[in-house]
C-alpha cells in the first residue's frame, strides 16, 4: 500500500490540475493568418499575430497616442532626420531562451529593407533610393541611417516585431507578450504566454496576467455574435452598429462605444483622363463647384443615424478627429444644403428642366457609384446618397462589384464614373498616406499616375506633403499637414461621409480594456488584461 | 381537388393582381425613403414596417414580387428548354450523341459558372437600368441553370428509349419523330413541369446570392430574393416577423401555382 | 472482357472532359474581370515598386494556354503550384481541407436520402394525402429559404450550421423521387399487382424501385454534384475550413493556381459519380 501512495498522489494531483482552467482569452480572426513572419505582415489577421506576439522597440500607446520605450529604453533622431540611435534593454530573451541584443535589430532590419520583401512595414520606411546602414555601437546600442530623412521616423517602430538573428525558430522565436503555439488551419492559432517575457507590473508580478489566448478563425459575423452573447468568446474588436445596438438593449454591460474610429467612408469622381467615360462627364467632374454641390446634397447626419444607428459623426476630411494631434480642428463642419447646391450648379450651367438636372449642353445629369458588395452599411449609405441626389435632379445608379473587379476599375481600367468605399487600418502619421496625395503615386485615386499636377490645387498638395515629409520638427510638419486638410476640404477630391465610432464587444469577465479608436481598440494593452475573480469562481 | 385547385388559382391570380397593381396604388412607392421611420414595425403608414433606410417594406414586397413573378418563371422556362434540348433529345437517340450529351452535362454541373456571370456584370453599362440588369441577370441564370433537369431528363428519355411500348411502336413502323413526339414527349413533360416548378425558387434565391457579387437586381428596384437576402443576418432572424414576409409570399406562390398549374402526373 | 472495355472507354472519356473541363475553368478564371488584383493594390503604405511587384506576380498566368499546360506538367510531378492568396502550396491547402468537405457532404448527403426515401416510402405505403402535402409543403419550404438563413437557424438551435446542405439536397431528391414513384404506381403492372394482393412493402421494393433504379442512380450522380456546388456557399457562411471555403475565397481572390486545383477536383468527382452510376444502371448493351 504504501508503494501505491506516491503514484497515487502524482494521480491525484493531476487530476487536481487537469481540471484547473487556464486564463485563456477567446476571440476570432476573420481569416487564416496570412504569414507569423512579421516582416512580410500585410493583412489584419496576420497583425494581430504580430501585435499580440511581437516584441518592438518602441510601442504607440493607443489611448494616449504617445510613443512609450519597450525593447529600447532611449532614443534619439538626428537633426537631419536620417539616423536613429536606440538604447536597447539589457537582460531580455525571446521567447526559446535567446538572447536579444543590437545584432537582432541589425537583422530584422536587414530583412525589412531588403529591396524584394514588398510589406508595408518595409515600405514605410523607404522615403529614398539607397540602403539602410546599421552600426551596432555597444552590444545594446544600435545607430540606424537611411538614405533619406523619414518623417515620424521613430514612430515606425511601433510596427517592426524584431526577430532573431541567431535563433534556430527563426521568426517564431518572439519577444512579445504570447508565443504561437499551436496553428491548426482553418480552426484557430493558439497563442500561449512567453516565459522569457521582460515586463513585470509594479508589483513586480510577471506579464502577461492571461496565460493564453485562443483566436479561433470565423468569417461569419453572425455566429462571432451568437458565440460572444452565449460568452464563448470574450471580445468583439469590431462591431457592426446593428449588432451593437441589438446587444446593447439586452446586455448593456457587453458593449462599449469608444467614440470615434480612424476610420471613415469616403466617394470620389473619376476625374483621370484615361477614364473612358463620356467628355461631358469628365467635365462636371472636374468641376469644383460640381463636387461641392453633390457634398452639399448629401444628408450626413441621416447617414450616422439611420445606418450607423448614432454611432458615427459626419466626417471633415480625410483625418478622424480620433487622431488627436493631426486632425485640423478649424475644418468647418460639413454641410447638407440642397439650395446652396443648386445654386452652386447654376454657376455651371446646370438647370432643372421638369425635376431633372440637365448640364449646359442639355445632357441629363446622370453616373453611377460603384461600391463593393456585401458590405451592408455602404450598401445602406449609396442607397441614401441615391435618394438625396434624386432630390436636385441627378440620377445615380448604383452598382455593388466584387472587390477585384472594383478594384480593377478603380486602379487599371480607369472605367468608372465615381466610387464609395472607406479607409480603414488608418495609421496616425499623415506621412502613411503620402502615396495618397502625391498626383503620381498610384494610390492618387480620383487622377493617379500624373506625370505632372494637372491641377494647381494638386501641385500645392504634392509641396505640402514634401514639406511634411522632410521636415524633423512636428510642428511644420502640422501646419503643411492642416493646409492640405483645408485644401482637400475645398476641393473635394474626396467627398468624406463619416467617421464611423469603434464600437466593441468586451466581455464583463475582462479587467483592464480600456476601448480605443486606435486598433487594436480592445487588446492594445494585451498584457495587462486579466479576468476578473468573479469569473474564476464560475464554472465558465 | 378541385376545390384545392380553385383556392390556388384565387390565391395565384390575388398576389399577381396585387404585384401588378399594387403600384398604381397611392402611397406605395417602393424608392421613398422615412428617415424618421426606419427599421420598425407595423405602423398606420408602414402595414408591414419599414426597412433599414425607412422604405415601406409592403411596396417593396408588392414590387419584388413583381420582379421575381415575372422574371424567375422565365428563367426556369429557359433552363428547361435547354435541358430539354441538351439532355432528352440525345437520351432519346443514345449512341454516341448520348455520350457528348453527357460529357456536356457534367461539365455543365461542374464549371465555375461564378466568373461567366461576372463577365456579364463587367460587360454591361455601369448605367444600365436597374429593370433591364434584372432581366439580364435572370436570363443568364437560365441559361447556366439547365445541368441537373438535364441530367434528369436525359436519363428520363433514355429509360423510354428502352422501354417495351416504344420498341412496339418502333417494330411498328413508327418514325423517329413520331415516336418522339406522339409518345415519348408527353411522359417527359411531367419530369420538365416538376422541374420547371422546382427551378423558380431557386432562381429567386439564386438572384439574391448574385446580388453579393453585383449582379442581382440594382437599387432601387427590390426582387423578392434580395428580400429573402435579409433572412441571412442574425438580427433579422431574431427580430421582426415582418421579415418574413418574402418568405411567406415566396412559398405561398409558389405552392399556389404548383396546385393550380402543375397536372397531375396521372394521365 | 467487354465490360473492361466499357470501363476502359468510359474512364478515357472521363479524363478528356476532365482536363478539358480544367481548361475552361483556367479560361473562366483568366478572363474574369479583376483577374491580376489583389486588395494590397489599395494598400497606401506600399511604394511603387512594390505595386508593380504585385502586378507582376500574377504575369505567368496571363498566357492562359501555356500556363495550363505547365500546371499539368507539375501537377504529374506531384505539386499543384502555390496559392498566391493564401501563400500557401496548393496541394497542402487541399490536404487540410479536402476531409472536412468530405465528411460534411457525405453527412448531409446520407441524411437528405434517407429522409427523402423514409418519406417516400411513408407516403407510398400509408396512402396519406395529408402526408403527401405535408411532405410537398416542407420541400418547397426548403426549396425557398435561403441557404444561410437555414445555416443559421441550426447554429441557433446549437446544430452544426453545414447540414444546410440538406436543406439544399433534400427538397430536390424527394421532389422527384416521390413524383418518379408516383408516376411509376400508376402503371398498369403496379396497379395489377396491388389488384392481386402483393403488400405495398413488396410493391415498393420488389417493382417499384427496381423499374426507375437508372433514374434514381442518375439522381445520386446529381445529388453529389449538387451538394459540391452546395458546400462552397454553405461553407463560406458557416466559416467551415473545408475545400468549399477555399473555393469561395480563392474566386474572389482570383487565386488561378488554387481555382483550377479545385475545379478539377468538382469536375473529377461529378463525372467519376455520374459515370459510375450510369455504369450501374447499364444492365444490358444498347444498339446505337
Amino acid at each position: 500500500m504504501r508503494r501505491l501512495m506516491l503514484p497515487l498522489c502524482l494521480l491525484l494531483l493531476a487530476l487536481a490540475t487537469s481540471g484547473m482552467c487556464l486564463d485563456e482569452l477567446r476571440f476570432y480572426l476573420h481569416s487564416d493568418p496570412k504569414t507569423f513572419n512579421p516582416a512580410l505582415v500585410a493583412d489584419p489577421d496576420s497583425e494581430t499575430i504580430r501585435y499580440l506576439t511581437g516584441g518592438v522597440l518602441v510601442r504607440l500607446n493607443r489611448q494616449t497616442q504617445q510613443l512609450e520605450p519597450e525593447l529600447a529604453t532611449a532614443w534619439k533622431v538626428s537633426k537631419d532626420g536620417k539616423t536613429i540611435t536606440f538604447q536597447l534593454r539589457q537582460g531580455v530573451r525571446f521567447s526559446d531562451g535567446t538572447p536579444f541584443g543590437a545584432q537582432d535589430v541589425q537583422f530584422t532590419m536587414t530583412v525589412l529593407m531588403d529591396p524584394m520583401l514588398h510589406s508595408p512595414t518595409g515600405d514605410a520606411f523607404r522615403s529614398g533610393q539607397g540602403k539602410i546602414s546599421a552600426a551596432i555601437l555597444t552590444p545594446n546600442r544600435i545607430s540606424l541611417t537611411f538614405p533619406a530623412p523619414v518623417a515620424g521616423l521613430e514612430k515606425l517602430f511601433d510596427q517592426v516585431a524584431i526577430m532573431s538573428a541567431s535563433s534556430p525558430k527563426k521568426e517564431m522565436a518572439v519577444l512579445g507578450p504570447f508565443y504561437v503555439a499551436e496553428y491548426k488551419p482553418g480552426a484557430y492559432v493558439a497563442l500561449h504566454r512567453n516565459p522569457n517575457y521582460w515586463k513585470h507590473d509594479d508589483a513586480g508580478r510577471a506579464l502577461p496576467y492571461l496565460d493564453a489566448v485562443k483566436l479561433e478563425i470565423q468569417s461569419n459575423r453572425d455566429i462571432e455574435m451568437l458565440k460572444f452573447s452565449r460568452n464563448e468568446i470574450h471580445l468583439i474588436n469590431a462591431m457592426d452598429a446593428d449588432y451593437f445596438d441589438r446587444l446593447a438593449r439586452s446586455a448593456p454591460d457587453k458593449v462599449r462605444d469608444a467614440g470615434p474610429s480612424l476610420d471613415s467612408e469616403m466617394m470620389w469622381f473619376n476625374q483621370a483622363s484615361e477614364a473612358s467615360i463620356a467628355s461631358y462627364k469628365l467635365e462636371w467632374f472636374r468641376s469644383r463647384n460640381f463636387r461641392q454641390a453633390v457634398s452639399l446634397s448629401i444628408n450626413r447626419d441621416d447617414l450616422c443615424k439611420v445606418v450607423y444607428g448614432g454611432h458615427a459623426i459626419p466626417a471633415r476630411g480625410p483625418v478622424s478627429p480620433a487622431n488627436k494631434y493631426w486632425f485640423n480642428t478649424q475644418l468647418p463642419q460639413a454641410r447638407f444644403d440642397q439650395e446652396d447646391a443648386l445654386r452652386l450648379l447654376q454657376e455651371d450651367g446646370f438647370r432643372l428642366v421638369d425635376g431633372r438636372l440637365v448640364d449646359r449642353g442639355g445632357h441629363p445629369v446622370q453616373f453611377s457609384i460603384i461600391t463593393n458588395a456585401g458590405n451592408r452599411s455602404r450598401e445602406r449609405m449609396v442607397s441614401m446618397i441615391q435618394a438625396d441626389l434624386r432630390a436636385i435632379g441627378m440620377q445615380v445608379n448604383v452598382v455593388t462589384l466584387d472587390f477585384p473587379s472594383l478594384i480593377q476599375r478603380i486602379s487599371e481600367a480607369f472605367n468608372y464614373e465615381a466610387a464609395m468605399l472607406g479607409l480603414t487600418n488608418v495609421e496616425l502619421d499623415p506621412n502613411e498616406q503620402m502615396n495618397v496625395w502625391l498626383s503620381s503615386s498610384d494610390q492618387h485615386q480620383w487622377n493617379p499616375r500624373q506625370s505632372s499636377p494637372a491641377t494647381s490645387w494638386e501641385a500645392e498638395i504634392d509641396r505640402l506633403m514634401r514639406v511634411q515629409a522632410s521636415a524633423m520638427d512636428d510642428k511644420t510638419r502640422k501646419r503643411a499637414f492642416d493646409r492640405v486638410q483645408e485644401i482637400v476640404a475645398d476641393e473635394l477630391p474626396f467627398i468624406y461621409l463619416v467617421n464611423q465610432n469603434a464600437l466593441v464587444g468586451v466581455s464583463p469577465a475582462l479587467q483592464g480594456v480600456v476601448p480605443v479608436a486606435a486598433r487594436p481598440q480592445t487588446y492594445w494593452d494585451i498584457e495587462h488584461i486579466r479576468f476578473s475573480v468573479e469569473r474564476a469562481n464560475n464554472a465558465n | 381537388m378541385k376545390i384545392a385547385r380553385m383556392v390556388a388559382i384565387v390565391v395565384v391570380s390575388l398576389i399577381t393582381l396585387i404585384s401588378m397593381g399594387g403600384s398604381l396604388l397611392p402611397g406605395f412607392d417602393y424608392i421613398r425613403q422615412d428617415r424618421k421611420h426606419f427599421s420598425e414595425g407595423p405602423s398606420y403608414e408602414h402595414w408591414l414596417g419599414t426597412d433599414a433606410v425607412g422604405r415601406d417594406r409592403l411596396a417593396r414586397l408588392i414590387h419584388g414580387t413583381r420582379v421575381s413573378l415575372l422574371l424567375a418563371p422565365a428563367a426556369a422556362w429557359i433552363s428547361v428548354v435547354l435541358a430539354f434540348v441538351v439532355g432528352a433529345a440525345p437520351g432519346f437517340a443514345g449512341g454516341v450523341t448520348e455520350r457528348m450529351a453527357k460529357a456536356i452535362i457534367d461539365l455543365a454541373l461542374s464549371l465555375p459558372w461564378f466568373f461567366l456571370l461576372l463577365m456579364v456584370r463587367a460587360m454591361l453599362p455601369l448605367n444600365t437600368s436597374p429593370a433591364v440588369s434584372a432581366a439580364i441577370t435572370f436570363s443568364v441564370l437560365g441559361l447556366l441553370g439547365w445541368g441537373v433537369p438535364a441530367r434528369i431528363l436525359l436519363a428520363r428519355a433514355r429509360r423510354l428509349r428502352q422501354s417495351e411500348f416504344v420498341a412496339l411502336a418502333r417494330a411498328g413502323g413508327v418514325s423517329h419523330r413520331r415516336l418522339f413526339g406522339v409518345h415519348v414527349l408527353p411522359n417527359l413533360l411531367p419530369v420538365m413541369t416538376a422541374q420547371f416548378w422546382i427551378a423558380v425558387p431557386v432562381f429567386i434565391l439564386a438572384e439574391a446570392n448574385l446580388s453579393l457579387l453585383g449582379l442581382g437586381v440594382a437599387e432601387p428596384l427590390p426582387s423578392l430574393g434580395g428580400l429573402l437576402r435579409d433572412l441571412e443576418s442574425g438580427l433579422s432572424v431574431r427580430s421582426d416577423l415582418c421579415n418574413f414576409a418574402a418568405l411567406f409570399v415566396l412559398v405561398v406562390m409558389v405552392s399556389s401555382l404548383q396546385v393550380a398549374f402543375m397536372k397531375h402526373e396521372v394521365s | 472482357m467487354s465490360l473492361w472495355r466499357t470501363l476502359a472507354k468510359r474512364l478515357i472519356m472521363a479524363v478528356i472532359v476532365i482536363l478539358v473541363g480544367g481548361f475552361l475553368s483556367a479560361v473562366l478564371v483568366r478572363y474574369a474581370p479583376g483577374f491580376g488584383t489583389d486588395e494590397r493594390q489599395l494598400d497606401a503604405r506600399l511604394s511603387a515598386e512594390s505595386h508593380q511587384a504585385i502586378r507582376d506576380e500574377s504575369s505567368a498566368e496571363r498566357g492562359i494556354a501555356s500556363y495550363y499546360v505547365e500546371w499539368l506538367r507539375k501537377m504529374s510531378r506531384g505539386g499543384l503550384g502555390d496559392s498566391r492568396s493564401m501563400q500557401k502550396p496548393v496541394a497542402q491547402l487541399l490536404m487540410e481541407r479536402s476531409g472536412i468537405t468530405l465528411r460534411i457532404v457525405a453527412e448531409s448527403l446520407a441524411i437528405a436520402w434517407m429522409v427523402a426515401l423514409f418519406l417516400v416510402a411513408a407516403t407510398w405505403s400509408t396512402h396519406s394525402a395529408p402526408l403527401e402535402k405535408t411532405c410537398t409543403t416542407a420541400s418547397g419550404l426548403l426549396l425557398c429559404l435561403p441557404a444561410g438563413a437555414v445555416a443559421l437557424l441550426l447554429i441557433l438551435l446549437n446544430a452544426p450550421g453545414y447540414l444546410a446542405l440538406v436543406a439544399v439536397v433534400f427538397p430536390k431528391v424527394h421532389r422527384y423521387l416521390s413524383d418518379l414513384v408516383g408516376a411509376t404506381g400508376r402503371m398498369s403492372h403496379i396497379l395489377a399487382a396491388r389488384a392481386k394482393g402483393i403488400s405495398e412493402h413488396r410493391l415498393l421494393l420488389w417493382h417499384v424501385i427496381p423499374a426507375i433504379r437508372r433514374e434514381i442512380l442518375a439522381l445520386g450522380g446529381v445529388s453529389i454534384a449538387l451538394a459540391l456546388n452546395a458546400a462552397i456557399p454553405v461553407e463560406a457562411l458557416c466559416g467551415i475550413p473545408g475545400v468549399g471555403q477555399l473555393a469561395w475565397q480563392s474566386a474572389l481572390a482570383r487565386d488561378l493556381p488554387v481555382l483550377i486545383s479545385v475545379s478539377l477536383l468538382v469536375i473529377a468527382f461529378t463525372v467519376l459519380a455520374n459515370s459510375g452510376a450510369d455504369l450501374l444502371a447499364d444492365e444490358r448493351r444498347q444498339p446505337a
